[in-house]
């Protein structure tokens, strides 16, 4: 079996130690490595894990991928304590120290560049969904739908009845769906004058996160940590407004997705 | 309207940062693994475990 070196991060050398026992991927140890006055954090992996092959085959085994997700969010969440880390994509490996040194080279200005654009910032999530209501028998629908689906006697429900009734619930969910729309569009307007940059990430399957209701909004936010308290009470502030949708917050995270480097324009200042 | 915070972290926030954000490096040992490639197969992983009825591998909101 060979060790490879998967990276967690780039820093600014650490003002502070990192916790002694702070461990990674598989319980190994989180080192730094220097190199031209920046630092790698990272650790050893073995290649029956991380080769291309066996990566393909673990990324589909729930289990590892889980405990690989939080080990990578275990190093950058103490880094974050200590620094501003620039956290790599999960599963960036290399060879050896000197295959991490000669990536670090060959990025070294543009590392600094974002080292330095996310000094001090913190990102938070911001996540907008919409309860389900139809289970509580269309209250929104109006005060005359006498007569549900399923209820008892569908048989009094003339043809006529049936499709007008339809009509309305459809009409109230479209004006509740136009609702929290606007309700996202709005937050999502004042969060961003008050943050430094957003992104949008895709809205979060139900199935997978497990999470009642729809999510309408999922967006994440560059603050400086100054201005984080600020931010969460304007999040909290939108408690009171309207009913059937469900705010959450999340953070504060390291900038994940503020990074801002691609591969393609890596190693190109700008 | 309720408004939740900090609770445990949800795997899903989790891997859309690990997954879709964080500097993309191309490792020089053969990981050259495209985004979309990358997030089908979390999703992948996510749905088949949904599907078998196994337990939520992440911590219900309490």
């Amino acid at each position: 079996m060979t060790a490879l070196r998967y990276v967690y991060a780039v820093c600014r050398p650490l003002t502070a130690p990192l916790q002694a026992e702070l461990r990674g991927v598989a319980g190994a140890p989180a080192r730094q490595l220097e190199h031209h006055g920046l630092i790698a954090v990272v650790s050893q992996v073995p290649d029956s894990d991380f080769s291309e092959e066996a990566l393909r085959t673990r990324l589909e085994d729930m289990d590892w991928l889980t405990a690989t997700a939080r080990a990578h969010q275990n190093v950058i969440d103490a880094l974050t304590g200590v620094t501003t880390p620039l956290p790599l994509r999960m599963a960036t490996v290399f060879r050896d120290d000197s295959a991490v040194r000669v990536m670090m080279e060959k990025r070294e200005d543009a590392f600094r560049h974002a080292l330095d654009r996310l000094d001090g910032r913190v990102e938070w999530g911001v996540k907008i969904f919409m309860e389900n209501t139809d289970g509580e028998g269309g209250g929104d629908g109006g005060e005359d739908t006498g007569a549900r689906t399923g209820s008892a006697a569908p048989k009094a429900m003339s043809g006529r009845d049936y499709l007008r009734q339809r009509r309305m619930r459809t009409t109230a969910r479209e004006e509740q769906w136009r609702q929290v729309e606007e309700f996202a569009r709005r937050l999502h307007e004042s969060l961003s004058a008050q943050a430094e940059d957003s992104r949008l990430h895709a809205p979060q399957n139900p199935q997978l996160s497990g999470a009642a209701g729809r999510n309408v909004l999922n967006a994440a936010y560059l603050v400086p940590r100054a201005r984080s308290e600020e931010f969460v009470t304007l999040v909290d502030r939108t408690k009171d407004d309207t009913p059937g949708i469900r705010v959450e917050l999340t953070g504060p995270w390291a900038a994940y997705s503020f990074t801002g480097l691609a591969e393609e324009s890596a190693g190109e200042p700008t | 309207m309720t408004v939740v915070e900090r609770r445990e972290i949800a795997l899903v926030d989790l891997l859309d940062r690990l997954l879709a954000g964080g500097v993309v490096i191309t490792g020089d040992v053969t990981l050259r693994i495209a985004d979309v490639d990358l997030v089908r197969i979390d999703l992948n992983a996510l749905i088949s475990s949904v599907n078998e009825n196994v337990p939520s591998p992440w911590p219900e909101a309490e």
